[in-house]
C-alpha cells in the first residue's frame, strides 16, 4: 500500500484529516491549520509585535513616560512628539508605549486565570455530568446572572483601586464564561472512542482529562480564551477611564484617556491615540480569534 | 409549553436567592463602618449604639442575611445611600426608566441595522461587500465605547455643534448615547446573522425552493433569513447583557442620569450600600430579560429541544448565553 501512495497523495490525506467532533483537535493539528490562516497569523503578529513593544518599552519610548515640561503642554503632533503631549507636557507616544504593558499582558493574564479556575470546573462538570454537573453549572448559572462588567465593578469597590485588585476583579469576571465555554468544548470530544477506551483499560480521570480531552477540545477554548482577551482589555481600560481600574499617572491607555478628555476640544489627540492604541490591541484579537475559528470550524468553509 | 414558562419563570427564585447571597457576601467584606457613615460626626456613643441596634449589626450573620432578604422581598428595602442618606431604592426606580429606554432603544436600533447587514453579506459572500462588512464588525467591536463616545462628542458637539454632548432630557441628547451603546452589538449580532446565513443558505429546502422556481428574493428572506433568525433571537440576551454592563460607561460618558451611572457614581465615592443595590436591581432585570428571550425562543422554535442544543455545546455564538440548564433536556426540565 505505502508504496502506491505518492507524496502528494499523503499530503492531501494529511489536510483532510479532521477527528471525528470535527472541530476539536490537538495543539500540533490546531496550529497546522492556523498557520494556513492568514488573518489569524497577522492578528497573532500584532499581539506579539505589542507585547514585545511592552516589554522593551524603555528602548523604544523617546521621553520617560512621567516626565513633564511645561515649555511644551498640549502640543499638536509633530516630529519631536510622534503623538503632541499632554496638560503636563508629558510625551504622548512615550505613554502610549508604556501603555502596552499594562491592558494586554494583563488582560491575557486574568484570561489564563479565569482559563485555570473557570476551564478547570467546566471540564470537571463536563467530564462527570450529571450531579456534579448540575451544581457546578448552577453555581455559575447565579453569578451570570450580575453581568460581567458589575461583577468587577463591586470587586474593585470592595478591594480597592490597584494592580493586583484589578487582575482579581478581572479575573473573576472571567471565570464564568471559560467554565462555560471548557464544558460545551469537553462535550464535544468526550464521547469518542478513545475516552472509552482510555477509562476500559483503568486510565485515573484526571489523566483522561488532562491527557485525551483537553488537547482535543484545545481549539474551541482557544478561540474562546481569545475573545475573552479582548473583551478583558476594553474592561480593564474601561474601569481605568471611568477612574476605578489603574488612576493616573499610570500610563494605561485607558487612564490617559481619562486625563485627557477635559482638553478634547482643544487637544484631541490626547485622546484619540491611546484609543486607538486599545483599537488595535481588540482588533488583533479578534481577528486572532476569528481566523482561529474560521480554521477550525468546517461548517464555515 | 405552559409548564416549561411557569418554571422558567420560577427559576428566577434560586437565580435571585444566589445573587443576594453574593450580595451579602460582599456587605461582610467591604470596608467602612456603616453606623460612622450614615451619622454625623457629632453623634453621641449613644446614638451610634442605637443606630447599630436599630439596622441589626448586632445580630448574628444568619439573622442578617434573613432580615435583609425579607427587607428587599417585604418592602423593596436595599439600604439607605451614604451619600444622600435616602433609601437607595427611591433613588435606583427614578434613574431605571432612563436606563431600561436607552437599552431598548439601543437593542431596536441595533437589531435594525444589524439585521439586514447581515443578510448582505451573507448573500453577497466574498463580495467586496462582504468583506467591508466583516471589516465593520471587527472594527465595529473593538472600538472602547468611551473612546467612541468621545470622538462622537468631538465631531458632532465640539466641531459641529449639532448635538448637545451631555444628557439634557431631550430626545436630541439621547442620540449619541444610543449610537454608541448599540455599536457593540450591532457588529456582534452582524455577525451572527451572517454566520447563521451561511448556514441556511446551503440548507436542502433553499435548494428545494430554487429548483421550483422561487423568486430569489422571497428564497432569501422567508424561506432561510427566517429560519436564520432563531439563533438570532437568542443572541438578544446576551446583547442585552452587554447593553446593560455598557450603560455603566456609556452613562457615565454622556451623563445620563441612569443605573449605570448610579453604579459607577457609588463605586468613585465608595458608597457601597449603593453599588450593592445597583448590583441587585440590574441582576434582576438581567435575569428576567433573559428568561424572555428564552421563553420567546422556545416559543419560535419548538426544535430548541434537540437541534439547537448541538450549538449550544460548539459554544460558538451561544458561549455566555443563557440557554439553561442540563444538555438534552434542556428545555422540559426547565434547567433547575
Amino acid at each position: 500500500m505505502a508504496k502506491i501512495m505518492t507524496p502528494a497523495m499523503e499530503k492531501l490525506i494529511k489536510k483532510n484529516r479532521y477527528n471525528a467532533a470535527g472541530v476539536g483537535s490537538s495543539g500540533k493539528e490546531a496550529w497546522k491549520r492556523l498557520r494556513r490562516n492568514k488573518t489569524a497569523l497577522f492578528g497573532m503578529a500584532i499581539i506579539i509585535v505589542l507585547l514585545l513593544i511592552g516589554v522593551f518599552a524603555p528602548l523604544i519610548a523617546p521621553y520617560s513616560y512621567f516626565t513633564q515640561d511645561y515649555a511644551a503642554t498640549l502640543q499638536l503632533p509633530s516630529a519631536a512628539h510622534l503623538f503632541g503631549t499632554d496638560n503636563l507636557g508629558r510625551d504622548i507616544f512615550s505613554r502610549c508605549i508604556y501603555g502596552a504593558r499594562y491592558s494586554l499582558p494583563i488582560g491575557i493574564l486574568c484570561v489564563f486565570i479565569g482559563l485555570g479556575f473557570g476551564g478547570g470546573l467546566g471540564v470537571i462538570a463536563a467530564y462527570f455530568g450529571r450531579k456534579t454537573d448540575n451544581v457546578i453549572m448552577r453555581v455559575i448559572d447565579i453569578i451570570q446572572a450580575i453581568p460581567s462588567t458589575l461583577i468587577c465593578i463591586s470587586l474593585v469597590a470592595i478591594l480597592g483601586n490597584g494592580l493586583i485588585q484589578l487582575i482579581i476583579a478581572i479575573a473573576a469576571g472571567t471565570i464564568p464564561g471559560m467554565t462555560r465555554s471548557c464544558r460545551a468544548a469537553i462535550f464535544m470530544v468526550k464521547n469518542n472512542d478513545y475516552v472509552e477506551s482510555s477509562k476500559s483499560i483503568g486510565v485515573s480521570n484526571l489523566m483522561i482529562m488532562v491527557r485525551h480531552l483537553v488537547p482535543n477540545a484545545v481549539g474551541i477554548i482557544v478561540i474562546n480564551a481569545a475573545n475573552a482577551v479582548s473583551g478583558n482589555i476594553l474592561t480593564v481600560s474601561a474601569l481605568s477611564y471611568i477612574g476605578i481600574g489603574l488612576v493616573p499617572p499610570t500610563p494605561e491607555w485607558g487612564a490617559i484617556l481619562s486625563e485627557g478628555k477635559v482638553f478634547i476640544s482643544v487637544a484631541p489627540h490626547v485622546v484619540f491615540f491611546p484609543g486607538m492604541m486599545i483599537a488595535i490591541t481588540v482588533v488583533a484579537f479578534n481577528l486572532f480569534g476569528n481566523g482561529l475559528r474560521d480554521a477550525l470550524d468546517p461548517r464555515l468553509k | 409549553m405552559f409548564w416549561y414558562i411557569v418554571k422558567r419563570f420560577l427559576y428566577v427564585i434560586p437565580v435571585m436567592f444566589g445573587v443576594l447571597v453574593l450580595v451579602f457576601l460582599m456587605k461582610l467584606v467591604m470596608p467602612g463602618d456603616p453606623v460612622t457613615e450614615l451619622l454625623p460626626l457629632t453623634a453621641t456613643q449613644e446614638d451610634r449604639d442605637a443606630l447599630r441596634e436599630e439596622l441589626g449589626l448586632n445580630d448574628p450573620i444568619a439573622v442578617q442575611f434573613a432580615d435583609y432578604v425579607w427587607g428587599i422581598i417585604s418592602r423593596g428595602d436595599l439600604g439607605t445611600s451614604y451619600k444622600t442618606k435616602q433609601p437607595i431604592m427611591d433613588e435606583l426606580m427614578q434613574r431605571f426608566p432612563i436606563t431600561i429606554l436607552l437599552g431598548l432603544l439601543s437593542l431596536i436600533i441595533g437589531q435594525i441595522i444589524a439585521n439586514p447587514l447581515g443578510l448582505l453579506a451573507a448573500v453577497k459572500q466574498y463580495s467586496w461587500m462582504d468583506s467591508l462588512i466583516i471589516l465593520f464588525t471587527i472594527v465595529g467591536a473593538s472600538l472602547p465605547n468611551f473612546w467612541l463616545a468621545l470622538m462622537m462628542i468631538m465631531v458632532f458637539s465640539v466641531n459641529l455643534k449639532w448635538l448637545p454632548s451631555m444628557y439634557n432630557g431631550t430626545a436630541a441628547s439621547l442620540i449619541m448615547p444610543v449610537i454608541v451603546s448599540s455599536f457593540g452589538a450591532i457588529a456582534a449580532t452582524t455577525r451572527g446573522v451572517r454566520t447563521s446565513m451561511l448556514e441556511m443558505i446551503r440548507e436542502d429546502y433553499v435548494r428545494t425552493a430554487r429548483a421550483k422556481g422561487q423568486k430569489e428574493l422571497i428564497v432569501i428572506t422567508r424561506h432561510a433569513f427566517r429560519n436564520a433568525l432563531v439563533p438570532v433571537v437568542a443572541g438578544i440576551g446576551s446583547a442585552l447583557g452587554l447593553l446593560l454592563g455598557g450603560t455603566l460607561i456609556v452613562e457615565t460618558v454622556f451623563a445620563v442620569p441612569g443605573v449605570g451611572k448610579y453604579v459607577a457614581d457609588a463605586v468613585t465615592q465608595r458608597n457601597f450600600p449603593a453599588v450593592q443595590g445597583g448590583v441587585v436591581i440590574l441582576s434582576f432585570a438581567y435575569t428576567i430579560i433573559n428568561i424572555i428571550v428564552d421563553v420567546a425562543y422556545t416559543i419560535v422554535d419548538p426544535r430548541l429541544k434537540t437541534t439547537f442544543i448541538t450549538q449550544k455545546q460548539k459554544g460558538i455564538f451561544f458561549w455566555g448565553r443563557n440557554l439553561r440548564g442540563k444538555v438534552p433536556a434542556a428545555a422540559g426540565k426547565g434547567g433547575v
